[in-house]
């Protein structure tokens, strides 16, 4: 265990962060009912795919930090979603006045 | 270990401990507002996590970006659609949630897999440490300078695409008779245009 600390912060510990983070958003992508935290969660997500480019640019790409790059285009995208995303739910929310995903079922089959 | 190492270690414990748990309080958490804050800590505490892998630039974009604007906007999102209100119950509601709970144990433990038996090839070259913003300026003007215009361009239509979808003169005229109707009336009596089916 003192093994693995003294290792520590490592390229796997960083990977690790970004797992946990990662099926935390998936989780609650699924069992939100509330819009807003759907959002949210794709948010999470997101960011843990964030931690492993950059994990990844620190540790094994050190000199050219192609990952960094990654990572700066992914949060331009990740603002272009939330601002187009909150715009849809606010106006799912002004037709069907409620933010339930449950009643959000007019597509489904 | 030196006094340096040490005090990374401890900032990477103490901010992986608030990048999970903040996360599982915004997944968690009834109250909708404590959760966007909670979610403005997580995005501070994986900024701290940049700044650990020498990644100011970055550090200094998630900053502005998702705490700056997405966070922002996300509780103007929530002071805008935040009615109270009881939802409705659905039938098997915590077998799906213990279900999808295990499905998310399943893929964690397939990544946990990959993260501990690939080969990672460590260690990589050196790190360029505090040269990673000029670094980065030279990588958006040279060969990524098609996806750098490529995301304005995003930008722009992100920008229209949300003034269209939550602008509100959606019926400046009246569908029936095709005279100009009046905006205020239209806002006030306004009946939902989907027909909820479930009601």
């Amino acid at each position: 265990m003192s093994d693995f600390l003294s290792t520590l912060p490592s390229l796997q510990a960083y990977l690790l962060v970004a797992a946990i983070l990662f099926c935390i958003g998936v989780w609650g992508l699924i069992n939100s009912r509330n819009a807003v935290r759907v959002l949210m969660s794709i948010e999470l997500m997101l960011n843990a795919v964030n931690i492993n480019l950059m994990a990844f640019s620190s540790f094994v790409d050190g000199d050219l930090i192609r990952g960094q790059v990654f990572a700066v285009f992914v949060i331009t995208v990740a603002a272009a979603e939330a601002a187009v995303g909150l715009a849809i739910l606010l106006s799912l929310y002004r037709n069907r006045v409620t933010v339930d995903m449950e009643q959000f079922n007019l597509l489904r089959w | 270990m030196t006094i340096a190492t040490t005090t990374e270690l401890i900032c990477f414990l103490v901010l992986s401990a608030v990048v999970v748990l903040g996360a599982l309080g915004v997944v968690l958490l009834s109250n909708i507002v404590y959760s966007a804050f909670l979610l403005g800590g997580v995005f501070m505490a994986v900024a701290g996590l940049y700044l650990l892998l020498n990644a100011s630039f970055v550090a200094a974009a998630q900053i502005l970006v998702y705490v700056g604007a997405i966070n922002v906007l996300i509780l103007f999102a929530i002071m805008l659609v935040n009615k109270r209100e009881d939802l409705k119950a659905i039938a098997n509601l915590t077998t799906r949630r213990i279900v999808s709970a295990g499905v998310c144990a399943g893929l964690f433990a397939l990544l946990v897999r990959v993260v501990v038996t690939t080969p990672w090839s460590l260690p990589g070259p050196a790190a360029v440490g505090e040269e990673a913003t000029a670094r980065i300026g030279e990588h958006l003007f040279t060969d990524y300078l098609l996806p750098f215009e490529l995301a304005s361009v995003l930008l722009l239509m992100a920008m229209i695409g949300a003034i269209v979808l939550a602008r509100r003169d959606v019926l400046a005229t009246d569908v029936v008779t095709g005279e100009v109707a009046d905006q205020g009336l239209i806002e006030k009596a306004r009946t939902p245009l989907l027909i909820n089916r479930a009601d």
